[in-house]
């Protein structure tokens, strides 16, 4: 295992635990107002200060970590889901009419940025933590329906598929029984870079008010409050900037990690 | 050439075609009618169909659908629900700040990343290209808009080298423009810079396992003479579709990027609209933006066809 694989893997732990401990405890009530100890520094009793309602940034920092996993999470699923069906059937269907239709719609999809594909949703549909999954998740469908589809395509000429093909099974069951396995940890890495992604762009979202609304914390939407108080505290700012960046920097390196371990040639090349 | 430009050409036009379909179909699922929104709940029903008439709005969802793509078509994108001005005309005043801010993030993000991207690549596994490559790891985790309150802080607030938003505006001159827009395109280009940097340094070690490299090698060039002379030329075609995708992503960012400096842009312009509920404002951006990541993303396959031929045959 390479050293990115286990920081990678330790600082995204890292930032999942956060999260499914805030369920249980934080050092105090994330929502709970204390006007007198406002923008405090970072000290003993509040190990990342406080915001300018006193609230503890310990605890918004780790129940925002929830909103950003559940969003980025969600949205990978809903690009997996939709996606790789869609990829695996074009490949199966190389060169139909219908890989021509499921191609060509991935790159109109393409053509819409998940900030652009927000913006109408938000705008018909008003913002919230919902429309900014749908948002990202539609961005995903075209990613995971492009790498399913191009490595199905090599999978197809090899010789064991043409013996699942020789011993009478159909394009579906050899799809689900032969291919998905195999495309299967690419699947993994790509599914870690989107979710990478995904943080990023829940936090954009959330940041211009597209996505969690209050009293949902969210990291993007604390950067939001810090920006007008960037100068008197900027603790406001540095804080949820660096969680961001542990997060997909933490799963930027996972991937990585992941696809050179998984990749069998780059490990006999290495050894 | 010819029969592939034709070829691309016509899935741009139904490209086009589709997206302003689904643009079209979406905003036209917002509840609400403009008119009453304009009016308020009093507007008699009379001024109501008049305003209706007046916004074309009294006519079917099909011809306002070709109403609105015509009208596109000869510059006309209707009239705003708030302003009750052209559309067109704000647009096109939003654009003078998001379009040269999207163009001078791409140049700095270019040159930021061939140079850092040729320098890891020439010393591959060497300290430099570690320390080139961890920049670029931490570069593309960084929000481009987090970046953007980081230059405020330390180049604004802290150092008064630079105002913390606002736009001047290009009639004080274009040095006094650029410099309130250079903030914003550091803060852009930095994690485009990152991104394209890998690219060229990836692109740069695939070429130099080719054959034609050994054999300039063999002739007698230098290590660096053959990097310069076959090495980033070639590497320049896979950086160039990542450049021109990247054009779309700036365009798009400046919509964020924007709202961090308080600059009187696209995005600047879309927000309003959204709150305000002028929808045929929001159409229209959309449309912008989308009709320029499918041109921009149409330019490259043609430049790229252009310097490759082998990918004329490939539809």
């Amino acid at each position: 295992m390479s050293r990115n694989l286990i920081l990678g893997a330790a600082l995204s732990s890292l930032v999942v635990l956060a999260a499914l401990v805030s369920f249980i405890w934080t050092p105090y009530d994330h929502a709970a107002l204390d006007i007198p100890s406002k923008l405090a520094t970072p000290d003993n009793t509040h190990w990342f200060g406080t915001d300018h309602f006193g609230r503890d940034m310990f605890s918004m920092i780790m129940v925002g970590a929830r909103t950003s996993i559940a969003v980025a999470l969600v949205a990978v699923g809903i690009g997996i889901a939709l996606g790789v069906p869609l990829g695996l059937t074009a490949a199966a269907r190389k060169g139909s009419w219908l890989d021509e239709v499921i191609m060509r719609g991935n790159d109109l999809v393409f053509a819409f940025p998940s900030l652009v594909i927000a913006i109408l949703i938000t705008a018909v549909f008003g913002a919230g933590a919902i429309n900014a999954i749908i948002a990202i998740g539609i961005f995903n469908i075209p990613v995971f329906a492009r790498i399913s589809r191009g490595a199905a395509l090599s999978l197809w000429e090899r010789e064991f598929i043409l013996a699942a093909r020789v011993a009478g099974k159909g394009t579906a069951r050899i799809s689900i029984e032969h291919i998905l396995p195999n495309v299967a940890n690419l699947l993994i890495v790509q599914g870690t870079i989107q979710f990478s992604l995904g943080i990023l762009a829940e936090a954009g979202l959330s940041y211009v008010g597209l996505g969690a609304q209050p009293p949902t914390p969210s990291w993007g939407r604390m950067l939001a409050d810090a920006q007008t108080m960037v100068g008197i505290a900027p603790h406001l700012a540095l804080i949820p900037g660096l969680a961001i960046i542990v997060t997909v920097l933490g799963l930027n390196l996972l991937g990585d990690g992941l696809r050179d371990w998984l990749d069998p040639r780059i490990r006999v090349a290495r050894a | 050439m010819l029969r592939y430009t034709l070829k691309r050409l016509m899935s741009l036009v139904i490209s086009l075609v589709v997206s302003s379909v689904v643009i079209f179909a979406v905003i036209e699922v917002a509840p609400g009618d403009p008119a009453s929104f304009m009016l308020g709940v009093n507007a008699q029903e009379d001024t109501l169909a008049a305003l209706r008439a007046e916004l074309g709005l009294d006519v079917s969802k099909f011809d306002r659908y070709l109403n609105w793509i015509g009208g596109m078509l000869v510059g006309d994108f209707g009239t705003s629900y708030t302003y009750r001005t052209p559309v067109s005309q704000m647009i096109a005043d939003r654009l003078w700040v998001s379009l040269p801010l999207a163009l001078y993030a791409l140049a700095l993000s270019t040159m930021i990343a061939f140079p850092a991207g040729i320098y890891a690549a020439a010393r591959r596994g060497k300290p430099g290209d570690l320390a080139v490559m961890g920049a670029t790891q931490l570069g593309i985790a960084v929000p481009n808009f987090w970046f953007a309150m980081m230059l405020v802080l330390i180049f604004a607030i802290n150092l008064p080298w630079f105002n913390a938003g606002g736009f001047a505006g290009w009639e004080s001159g274009l040095w006094v423009g650029l410099h309130s827009l250079t903030l914003p395109a550091i803060a852009l280009a930095l994690p485009q810079a990152a991104i394209l940097a890998r690219v060229m340094r990836s692109a740069l070690l695939d070429i130099l396992g080719e054959d034609y490299m050994r054999t300039a090698r063999a002739k007698g060039l230098s290590r660096r003479q053959a990097l310069w002379r076959h090495g980033v030329r070639n590497a320049l075609i896979p950086v160039l579709t990542i450049i021109g995708l990247q054009f779309s992503f700036l365009l798009a960012g400046s919509i964020i990027i924007e709202q961090v400096f308080y600059l009187p842009g696209l995005g600047r312009l879309v927000f309003q609209a959204i709150s305000a509920r002028d929808l045929i404002v929001v159409e229209s951006v959309v449309m912008l933006l989308v009709f320029a990541v499918i041109t921009v993303n149409f330019l490259v396959d043609l430049a790229y066809a252009a310097v490759d031929p082998r990918l004329r045959s490939r539809t």
